[in-house]
This record gives structure tokens, C-alpha cells and sequence, in this order.
């Protein structure tokens, strides 16, 4: 065999195999758009579920989801960007740092169910939020703290040191130079882990199963001790706990929290298309 | 005439260390005001490292250990806060870093770091600043470009203008024409004669025969030792240490 055609046989497997990591996205995106589409319209969308959920809306699942979201991501951007700068910029090479490195990257691996006992142990009952909005975010807020400082270490550790060196040789301090010659240039890196994040926190089940998510409400939460519906538990219950659910709300409601996630997706990568485009170097 | 000179820095049995690298051995030297002091030698003599000192540059690297003192109009740099001393004690890399902003921009980011905000206050630094680096001609239609679009002379010559702007004492050239044209090489060693009328100017070069065209007087450095000083005529016409003269002659690089 010659050594065209073994070339040939190997960028065909590796053609393949990348064929074959499209495949799942794409039959998962079909069945669910083909199953669900029908049961999509206004009404869905906007209105509350009637008739023990076999009817009507989804939209207390919806508000609750983006509420959680919102509330995970204003607790974790902060305090995960902050201690990210703080890791790469004044930390030095100490015992303690490596330990907090460690940390953060074992707490990445954290399955998501023991987030969920965590936040049920701390917030809701040794806090006493309660089963609550804000135990809730709080839980999703760690749980996505990792993603977010990991993605804002690497973004402020690719700013080039030169930018640092010059705004400190012209007399500026080192909290200036961190704020106009690194965080601006190191923005794009945290958005996108501000993305990975917010995508998890929507999706994600087992962590607001303690500490937050309704079964079912005759009405929306009203302050950050209420209780919620939210997308993926309200899908956990009308796939598997409540009967005679017709199909296309179940596959619908899987729709609508896919798109969700796609759009704040979207929204974030268009965000940092915006600052790319601005880069001079 | 230099003998006459006001001190503007005196470095006192000063040495550097990295780790257990030894890059300066007890310096002892004067440099005066409004002269351009020249340091050659070849790679690893402890010039770029003593210009990093003079601003504490070198403080951010973790394994700096420093002995001695270095004082500035008779003031003792450790006792100065950080960001006035960098203030008065600028440096040209050899390497034009541009920040990633426009040509404006990057002159005016000293002095807003210092506090001038005022946009008409700002107009005025960066032309005078870009007049003095001679690049005002070529650039005052584009001053909102990127500055990383200019060449690599001009974004050297933007260097100095975003110095100048902070208005310095002292001004220390590391190699500053070490990566350009001999075109642009002769602009920025004009800049230099223009500029020590008014600044006290260090210039660590590579490059022998530019530390005879510009340098008031020239010190040579040899693994972190000063081998020899003078005005810079004499140390090109009657080097007293052997080594300077090798160095001189090509012997060695």
C-alpha cells in the first residue's frame, strides 16, 4: 500500500469521527424542534400552565429559569473575575495560592448533585433562606464560579506582559495598569466564561432541585424568598412524575430551554464579537 | 565641561543579583545632568539590568536582590514612591511597545494615570509630545488610527513622544534603534542630541559606533564590572584597559 493511499484511509477515519461528533447535536436538535415545534406559540410562552400542566403555558418555568440565571451570574461574575484578578495579578507563587488553585480546579469537578446538597446544607437551612430564589442562585453561582475564574485567569494571563511593563514604567500603579492596560484587553476571555457559565446554570437540574424548584405554582415569585418554577426541573416533572402530559409540551418545554440557552448564547458571543473587532494588537 | 556638571544620579557599590546570578558588581559611577551618558558592552554586562534598577522595574521580578544605593539629586530611590520615581526615571525598550490604543491615546495614557483629564490640557501634551519625538508631521491627521499600525521607526519615536509626555528627568534609551533602519536609526539619535538639552539622558547600546556619535561620555561594562569610563573621545582614542580596546577594535562582542 502506498503511502498516497494510506494518507488517504487516514483523513477519511479522522473525516469520520469529526462526522460522527455532528451527528448526535444534530438528531437531538431535529427530534426535539420536529416533536416540540407544534406546541409553541404565544400562549406558551406567556401564560401559566392549567389543568394539572397538561395545558396551557410554561411561562413561570421560563421566568424562573432567567431569574435563577440572573441571580447566579450577578453573585459569581463579580466574585470569580475579582479573585481571578487577584490570583494573576498580585498573587505570588506561595503555598496557600497553590492550594486556592488546586481548589478551584477540583471544585470544576464537583458533580452538579452535590452542589445541590451543599446549597440545601448551607443556604436553605444552616442560613435559613429557605427554598428560595436567592439559596438557589447561590447554589448555581458556585457551582459556575470555576468555569469563570479558570476562563478569567486564562484571559488575563493572554494579556502580554509588555502592556503591564510599559503602563508601569510610565509611573502609573499597579491598579491602574490592571485597569486600563490588562482588564480591557482580558474582557473578551471573562465574557466567554461568563458564557460557558450562564449556559450550565440554565441547563442544569440537580442544584436547584434542593434549594429552589417548585413542582408546580399556582403563582410567579414575588421576592427573592419565593420559591420557583424553573426549565429544567418543570421538564424533569412533566417528563417523569406527572402522567397524560401530551407530547409536544414536553418536547416544547426541552425546546424552550434549548433555545433559551442558544440565545443567551448568542447574545454573549455577538457581545464579544463587538470587543474583538476592537482589538488593536 | 562635564567635569563642572551638577550630579543628577549617584550609584554607590551597587550589585544585582538574580537567584544566584551575579548581573552587577559593585558599580560605583556618577551620571551628570544634561549629558547622554552611554553604557556599551557586549550581552550580559549588566547594562539593561542597571537601567531596570534606576526605576525599580526590576522589583517586579521575584528573584531580585539588590545591594547598594542608587540616589537622585541626592535622594535615595527606595525612599521615593514607586510611581513618581518611574514618573521621573523613563525608559525606551529596545523593542517599540505600543499599547494596543490609538496614537492619542497611547501618548496620552501618562499623564491621565497622573490626573489630567481635561481634553484641551490632553490636546496640548500630545502635540508638544509628538513635535519633540519629531512624528507630529506624519501622524497629526491620524491621531485616532492604532498606533501598532504605524512602522517600527515611528511606533519607536511614539515611544518617546509617550514619555515625553510625563514629562521626566531622565530619560534611558535600552537599545533603542536595536531593531530599526539605519533611516529611522538617524532620526532617533538626532532626537537624543535635541533632548539632552533639557533631560539627562542614558543610553545602553550594542552598538559601538553610536556610542561614539551620540555619548557625552561612554562607560564600558564587562560581566557586570565597570572596566572603564571617560569622555567619550578618549575612551575611543586612548582606552587605558585592555579590554575596553579589544571590545573597541572588534576583538570580542
Amino acid at each position: 500500500m502506498n503511502v498516497y493511499i494510506k494518507q488517504k484511509i487516514a483523513f477519511s477515519i479522522l473525516f469520520f469521527c469529526t462526522l460522527l461528533v455532528i451527528v448526535p447535536v444534530l438528531v437531538i436538535l431535529v427530534i426535539i424542534f420536529a416533536k416540540g415545534i407544534s406546541a409553541i406559540d404565544l400562549s406558551f410562552l406567556a401564560e401559566m400552565p392549567t389543568k394539572g400542566m397538561t395545558a396551557g403555558g410554561i411561562f413561570p418555568a421560563i421566568l424562573g429559569t432567567l431569574y435563577l440565571v440572573l441571580g447566579a451570574v450577578l453573585f459569581a461574575v463579580p466574585l470569580g473575575v475579582l479573585s481571578a484578578i487577584y490570583l494573576v495579578e498580585y498573587s505570588q507563587e506561595t503555598l496557600i495560592n497553590r492550594i486556592v488553585k488546586l481548589a478551584i480546579v477540583n471544585l470544576a469537578g464537583v458533580p452538579s448533585v452535590v452542589y445541590g446538597l451543599f446549597g440545601l446544607g448551607i443556604f436553605v437551612l444552616f442560613l435559613g433562606f429557605g427554598a428560595s430564589i436567592l439559596s438557589g442562585s447561590l447554589t448555581l453561582g458556585i457551582m459556575i464560579l470555576p468555569v469563570i475564574i479558570t476562563a478569567s485567569r486564562e484571559a488575563l494571563e493572554s494579556v502580554p506582559k509588555s502592556f503591564r511593563i510599559v503602563s508601569l514604567s510610565l509611573g502609573a500603579s499597579k491598579w491602574q495598569t490592571i485597569r486600563h492596560s490588562v482588564l480591557p484587553h482580558a474582557l473578551p476571555g471573562i465574557l466567554t466564561g461568563t458564557i460557558l457559565g450562564l449556559g450550565r446554570a440554565a441547563g442544569e437540574t440537580a442544584p436547584i432541585l434542593f434549594t429552589v424548584a417548585a413542582f408546580y405554582l399556582p403563582k410567579l415569585p414575588t421576592s427573592l424568598f419565593d420559591q420557583t418554577m424553573a426549565l429544567p426541573y418543570h421538564l424533569y416533572v412533566i417528563s417523569t412524575q406527572v402522567p397524560g402530559i401530551p407530547e409536544n409540551i414536553r418536547y416544547g418545554t426541552a425546546l424552550v430551554l434549548l433555545l433559551l440557552v442558544l440565545l443567551l448564547n448568542l447574545a454573549a458571543i455577538i457581545l464579544r464579537y463587538q470587543f474583538r473587532k476592537r482589538k488593536k494588537w | 565641561m562635564v567635569e563642572s556638571s551638577a550630579v543628577k544620579i549617584s550609584i554607590r557599590d551597587f550589585s544585582i543579583h538574580f537567584d544566584d546570578v551575579t548581573a552587577l558588581k559593585g558599580l560605583n559611577l556618577d551620571i551628570y545632568l544634561n549629558e547622554i551618558f552611554t553604557m556599551i558592552g557586549p550581552a550580559s554586562s549588566g547594562k539593561s539590568s542597571l537601567l531596570q534598577s534606576l526605576n525599580r522595574l526590576n522589583d517586579l521580578i521575584p528573584s531580585y536582590k539588590k545591594t547598594g544605593t542608587i540616589l537622585i539629586d541626592n535622594q535615595d530611590i527606595d525612599t521615593i514612591d514607586v510611581e513618581s520615581l518611574r514618573k521621573r526615571v523613563s525608559i525606551v525598550f529596545a523593542l517599540p511597545f505600543p499599547l494596543p490604543l490609538s496614537i492619542f491615546d497611547n501618548v496620552a495614557y501618562g499623564p491621565r494615570m497622573h490626573g489630567i483629564k481635561k481634553k484641551s490640557r490632553l490636546n496640548q501634551i500630545v502635540e508638544k509630545g509628538l513635535r519633540e519625538a519629531y512624528l507630529w508631521d506624519e501622524v497629526k491627521d491620524r491621531l485616532d488610527t492604532p498606533a501598532m499600525n504605524l512602522s517600527g521607526g515611528q511606533q519607536q519615536r511614539l515611544c518617546i513622544a509617550r514619555i515625553l509626555a510625563v514629562e521626566p528627568e531622565i530619560i534611558m534609551f535600552d537599545e533603542p534603534t536595536s531593531g530599526l533602519d539605519p533611516i529611522s536609526t538617524a532620526r532617533v539619535e538626532e532626537t537624543l542630541r535635541i533632548l539632552k538639552e533639557r533631560y539627562t539622558i542614558i543610553l545602553v547600546t550594542n552598538n559601538v559606533a553610536q556610542a561614539a556619535r551620540v555619548g557625552d561620555r561612554t562607560a564600558f561594562l564587562l560581566m557586570g564590572e565597570l572596566i572603564e569610563l571617560n569622555d567619550t573621545k578618549r575612551l575611543f582614542t586612548m582606552a587605558q584597559d585592555k579590554r575596553t580596546d579589544d571590545y573597541l577594535t572588534g576583538k570580542f562582542g
